[in-house]
C-alpha cells in the first residue's frame, strides 16, 4: 500500500520504520533509539500486568466447587518493590529526556546559517541571509541551521517529523530552534499549533541541499522578475496571498484577485468603494480598515505593514490588474 | 482493623422484597424533582445531563471521524470541522467528564456510603445542579448563535481574534466552575463532619478517598479557572492587555493560567475513575483490597502532585530550559502513584473469587486501556521525545487512553455495578457483557492507530491530511463506529432494566459498603439512624442466597 503511494505521489515523508519518518537530521537517531528503549520498557511492564490479570481472570474465577480466600490483603516487600522499581526507571527517564532536551536547545556557534521565519494565518515566510524571501524552506546538508521565528496574529508552531523537532511560535516574542540536516531530499513541514480555519493546510517543505545547490538556489530566490506584473505574481506565490486570495474567481477565505479591479465593491458599512490602487494599498497595510460586504466572518487577515516594500506593493496592483477580467 | 469488637449493623438486610416507598416512588410530580433536596434524585438528574452530553459530543466524535476517513476530508468544510473538534473537546470536558463521576455518581453513593441522610447541604448541591444547567444553557446558546472554533483551550490570541461566541463560552465555563466548587465543597464538608460511628479515615470506602481527594483539587484549583476566562472575558471585551501580544500582553500567561487549573482537572477526572475501580474490584473479586493504605495515600498524593505538572503541556511554547527540566521531573512523579494503583488491583484478584459479569469486565478494561494511557504518558514526560510528539495524534491517543479508557470506561461500569441500586432493577446481563466487549475492541481498534499516526508526524487538529495518513485514519474511524454500537448496546442493556428488569436484592454482588445495606432503591432517607460499621472491604460471612437472588449477610 505504500509504495503504491509513493509511486503515485510525489511524497518524501513516507516513513521507513513502523513508528518513524525517514531520520533526516541529527536528532533523530537519539529520538528514535529513545522511543525504542521506551517502548520495550513500556511492553515489559504491560506485559507482567496483562499476563497475571489473564491468568488471574481464568484461574480464580468464580465457580462450582471453588471457594478464594479473603486472605492476601498486604505485603510489604511486594508494594515497596512495585514502588521503588519504578521510581528508578523513571528518573532514568527523565534524566536521558533532558540530557537529550538540552542538545536539541542549545544553540550551536560557528557557522550557522540564520534564516529568519514568519509564520501568518497561513503561510509561511523564510527569510535569507540574503534577503531572499520564499514560502519553502531550503536548506543544506551537513550545516547546522538556526531559526529566528515570529508570529504578527496568532500561535503556530514549526514541526519537522523528518527532523524530529518544533517549537511554537508565539506573536510578540522571537523563539528560536536549531537543527542540522544529515540527508538531502524533500521534507514536510507542519503548522502544529492550532491557527484557525486553514490550519491543516499550513503546511509547506523543506529542501535539503548540497551546500553548492543551495548557495544557487539562494541567489537565485533573491532576484524578482522584471516586469511588474511578473514581479507582482512572483510575490503573490511566495508571501502568503495565495493562501487566502485565488486568482480565478473562487472564494477561499478573502475575495478573489480576480475581477475586481476598478469596480465599485460593496462594503460591510453599506457603502460601495472604487477598487483601485488606494483600496488595494490599504487593504495589504490595514486589512481591518474596510472590509468587502461578505467578508465580515473571515478570519481576520494579518497587517503587511512594513513587510513589503513600495516597489512590491506596486507589482501587486499590477498583478491585478492584469487579472482585471 | 478487625480486632476492634463491633456491633452488628444495625440495619437489617432486605429480603429482596419489592420495596413500595423508596426515593423514586417517596414523591410524585415534576416539581418534586426539580425542586428536590433529596441527593439521590439531584444524583440522577445529574447522570441524565452528562450523559446526554455525552451523547450529543460523541455523536459529533462520530461525525468528524467520517469525515477524517478521506485526507480531503469530504464530508465538512475546514471551518465547520473546526467547530466540531471545538464542541467536542470543550462538551467532554465541562459538560460531562469533569461533573461526570463527582456529580452523578458521587451524589448518589457518598451520603450512602457514609450511612448519612443526605449531604452537609442540600441545598447548596441542589443550586450546584442548576448552575450546571445554566453553564449548560450559555454552551448551547454559543452553539446555535454562530460556530465556536477556539479548540476548548481557548488558547491566546486566535480567541481574541476569532469571530465565534468566546464570550458566551468562557461565561459557560466560569459558570460550570462553580458548580465544581459548591459539589466539591460539599463533599469535603459532608466526609469531614458526617461519617458514622466507627468509620475512621482509613476505615472509608475507597471511592470516598477518591472523591474526596477530587474535592480538595474542585475548591483549590476550579477558582483559578474562573480567573482564567474572566481575564479572557475582559481582555475580549475591553482590551485590558494582559494576554493580547498587541496590547503588550503575553499568551504565554495565559496557557499557564489556563494549565494551572486545567492540569489538575485531569485529576478531578481520573481519581473519581480510580475509586470506582476499587470498589469494584473489591466486590466482584469478593476480596479485600489489596493495599488499602497504599491505594488511599496515592489519591492524595496524585491530588498533590498533580498541582505541580501543568507546564508538561507547554514544553514547546518556548519557556525557559529550567522550568521545562522541572516541570519534566515532577511529571515523572504523578507516574508512581498511578502504578501503584494498577499493582493493587491485580494484587486484588489474586486468589480471589471472581465474578466476571459486566461491571468486572468492566474494570478489566479499565485496566488494559488505563495501563497503556499511562504508560504512553511515559513517552511524552522525557523533554526530548515531547519535541516531536508534542501536538500529534500521539497526544491525542494518550488523553483518550486515560480519559475515556479510564474514566469513560470506569463511569459505565460504575453504572452497571450500581444501577441495580439506583434504579431498583437488574440489567440485561448478556448484553451488558457484549458491550464491554465491542467497547475494548472498538476503543483499541480507534487509538492505538493514533499513536503510529502520533510517531509518524501527523498533527492534531487537522481538518486535511497528507494521504499517507489513510489507512491508519480509515482503522480508526471503523473503531469508532465499534466503540458507539457497544455504548449504545450498553445504554440498552440499561435502559432494559428499568422496563423489564428482574427486581434487584439489596445486595446482588455480595458488597461490603453501606450502600448495599439499604434496599435497592434505597429509601427516602437512606438510613433510619446512623449505622455502625467497620471494614468495608471485609468479605466474610457475606453469601450468596439463591432465594432472594442475592447477597446476605450471616452472624
Amino acid at each position: 500500500m505504500l509504495e503504491m503511494i509513493q509511486s503515485v505521489l510525489p511524497l518524501a515523508d513516507v516513513n521507513e520504520t513502523f513508528w518513524f519518518p525517514t531520520q533526516a537530521s541529527t536528532f533523530a537517531k537519539e529520538i528514535d533509539s529513545f522511543y525504542d528503549i521506551l517502548f520495550w520498557i513500556s511492553m515489559f511492564f504491560f506485559v507482567i500486568i496483562m499476563v497475571p490479570m489473564g491468568y488471574f481472570m481464568w484461574k480464580y474465577r468464580q465457580r462450582k466447587g471453588y471457594q478464594g480466600s479473603p486472605e492476601a490483603l498486604h505485603n510489604n516487600a511486594l508494594e515497596i518493590t512495585w514502588t521503588v522499581i519504578p521510581t528508578f526507571i523513571v528518573v532514568w527517564i527523565f534524566a536521558r529526556g533532558t540530557i537529550g532536551y538540552l542538545d536539541m536547545t542549545k544553540m550551536p556557534e560557528g557557522d550557522v546559517l540564520e534564516i529568519k521565519v514568519q509564520a501568518m494565518k497561513w503561510a509561511w515566510s523564510f527569510e535569507y541571509p540574503n534577503s531572499a524571501v520564499h514560502e519553502t524552506l531550503h536548506l543544506p546538508v551537513g550545516r547546522p541551521v538556526k531559526l529566528i521565528m515570529r508570529s504578527d496574529d496568532v500561535l503556530h508552531s514549526l514541526f519537522i517529523p523528518a527532523f524530529r523537532c518544533k517549537q511554537d511560535i508565539v506573536p510578540g516574542r522571537y523563539n528560536r530552534m536549531w537543527f542540522e540536516a544529515i540527508k538531502t531530499g524533500e521534507f514536510d513541514l507542519f503548522c502544529t499549533e492550532y491557527c484557525g480555519d486553514k490550519h491543516s493546510q499550513m503546511i509547506t517543505r523543506v529542501f535539503v541541499h548540497e551546500p553548492e545547490e543551495y548557495e544557487k538556489w539562494v541567489a537565485e530566490a533573491a532576484r524578482p522578475p522584471e516586469s511588474p506584473v511578473e514581479h507582482g505574481e512572483w510575490l503573490y506565490q511566495r508571501r502568503g496571498c495565495k493562501s487566502c486570495h485565488s486568482i480565478d474567481g473562487t472564494k477561499v477565505i478573502g475575495p478573489s484577485f480576480k475581477g475586481s479591479w476598478g469596480k465599485d465593491v460593496d462594503l460591510s458599512v453599506g457603502r460601495t468603494i472604487r477598487f483601485d490602487e488606494n483600496y488595494v494599498r490599504r487593504s495589504i497595510l490595514e486589512p481591518q480598515a474596510e472590509f468587502r460586504n461578505g467578508y465580515q466572518g473571515a478570519s481576520a487577515m494579518p497587517s503587511y505593514q512594513g513587510r513589503f516594500k513600495e516597489k512590491e506593493l506596486d507589482a501587486i496592483i499590477e498583478f491585478m490588474k492584469s487579472l482585471k477580467d | 482493623m478487625s480486632t476492634v469488637a463491633e456491633k452488628e449493623l444495625s440495619i437489617p438486610v432486605s429480603t429482596g422484597d419489592a420495596v413500595k416507598d423508596n426515593f423514586l416512588t417517596h414523591t410524585r410530580g415534576f416539581l418534586t424533582w426539580a425542586l428536590t433536596l433529596d441527593h439521590k434524585r439531584i444524583g440522577l438528574m445529574y447522570l441524565v445531563g452528562v450523559m446526554s452530553s455525552f451523547t450529543i459530543a460523541g455523536i459529533i466524535a462520530l461525525i468528524f471521524r467520517t469525515h477524517l476517513m478521506w485526507p480531503d476530508g469530504n464530508l465538512l468544510t475546514v471551518q465547520q470541522y473546526n467547530q466540531m473538534f471545538t464542541l467536542h473537546g470543550a462538551i467532554m470536558v465541562f459538560l460531562f467528564i469533569i461533573p461526570s463521576i463527582p456529580a452523578a455518581m458521587g451524589n448518589f453513593l457518598l451520603p450512602i456510603m457514609l450511612g448519612a441522610k443526605d449531604v452537609a447541604f442540600p441545598r447548596l448541591n441542589l443550586m450546584s445542579f442548576y448552575l450546571w444547567v445554566t453553564g449548560a444553557i450559555f454552551f448551547v446558546v454559543g452553539l446555535l448563535l454562530t460556530g465556536l472554533d477556539t479548540g476548548w483551550t481557548f488558547y491566546t490570541p486566535y480567541s481574541l481574534d476569532s469571530k465565534g461566541p468566546v464570550v458566551w463560552a468562557t461565561l459557560a465555563v466560569f459558570v460550570l466552575g462553580f458548580s465544581s466548587i459548591f459539589t466539591g465543597l460539599n463533599f469535603i464538608v459532608t466526609i469531614n463532619t458526617m461519617r458514622p460511628p466507627g468509620m475512621t479515615w482509613f476505615r472509608m470506602p475507597l471511592f470516598l478517598w477518591a472523591t474526596y481527594a477530587t474535592s480538595i483539587i474542585q475548591v483549590l484549583a476550579t477558582p483559578v479557572l474562573g480567573i482564567t476566562v474572566l481575564l479572557l472575558t475582559l481582555e475580549r471585551l475591553l482590551g485590558i492587555g494582559i494576554f493580547d501580544p498587541k496590547l503588550n500582553g503575553d499568551p504565554v500567561t495565559f496557557q499557564h493560567f489556563f494549565w494551572f487549573y486545567s492540569h489538575p482537572a485531569v485529576y478531578i477526572m481520573i481519581l473519581p475513575a480510580m475509586g470506582i475501580i476499587s470498589e469494584l474490584f473489591a466486590v466482584h473479586c469478593h476480596k479485600g483490597i489489596f493495599g488499602y493504605r497504599l491505594i488511599a495515600y496515592s489519591s492524595v498524593a496524585i491530588a498533590l502532585f498533580g498541582f505541580l505538572v501543568w507546564g508538561h503541556h507547554m514544553f514547546t511554547s518556548g519557556m525557559s530550559d529550567v522550568a521545562a527540566i522541572i516541570f519534566s521531573a515532577l511529571t515523572f512523579t504523578v507516574s508512581i502513584p498511578s502504578a501503584i494503583k494498577v499493582f493493587n488491583w491485580l494484587a486484588t484478584m489474586y486468589r480471589g473469587t471472581i465474578s466476571l459479569n459486566t461491571p468486572m469486565l468492566y474494570a478489566l478494561n479499565f485496566m488494559f486501556l488505563f495501563t497503556i494511557g499511562g504508560l504512553t504518558g511515559l513517552f511524552l514526560g522525557p523533554l526530548s521525545l515531547d519535541r516531536h510528539m508534542h501536538d500529534t495524534y500521539f497526544v491525542v491517543a494518550h488523553f483518550h487512553y486515560v480519559m475515556m479508557g479510564g474514566t469513560l470506561v470506569a463511569l459505565v461500569g460504575g453504572l452497571f455495578h450500581w444501577w441495580p441500586k439506583m434504579v431498583g432493577r437488574m440489567y440485561n446481563e448478556p448484553l451488558g457483557i457484549l458491550s464491554a466487549i465491542l467497547v475494548f475492541i472498538g476503543f483499541n481498534m480507534s487509538f492505538l492507530p493514533q499513536f503510529v499516526l502520533g510517531t509518524r508526524g501527523m498533527p492534531r487538529r487537522y481538518a486535511t491530511y497528507k494521504p499517507e495518513f489513510q489507512d491508519l485514519h480509515i482503522v480508526s474511524t471503523i473503531g469508532a463506529y465499534i466503540l458507539g454500537l457497544g455504548l449504545l448496546v450498553a445504554l440498552i442493556s440499561l435502559l432494559y432494566a428499568i422496563v423489564r428488569g428482574l427486581r434487584a436484592p439489596a445486595n446482588p454482588w455480595g458488597g461490603a459498603t453501606l450502600e448495599w445495606h439499604c434496599s435497592s432503591p434505597p429509601p427516602f432517607y437512606n438510613f433510619e439512624r446512623p449505622p455502625t460499621v467497620h471494614d468495608p472491604y471485609d468479605f466474610r460471612g457475606i453469601e450468596y442466597d439463591e432465594k432472594i437472588q442475592g447477597y446476605v449477610k450471616r452472624k
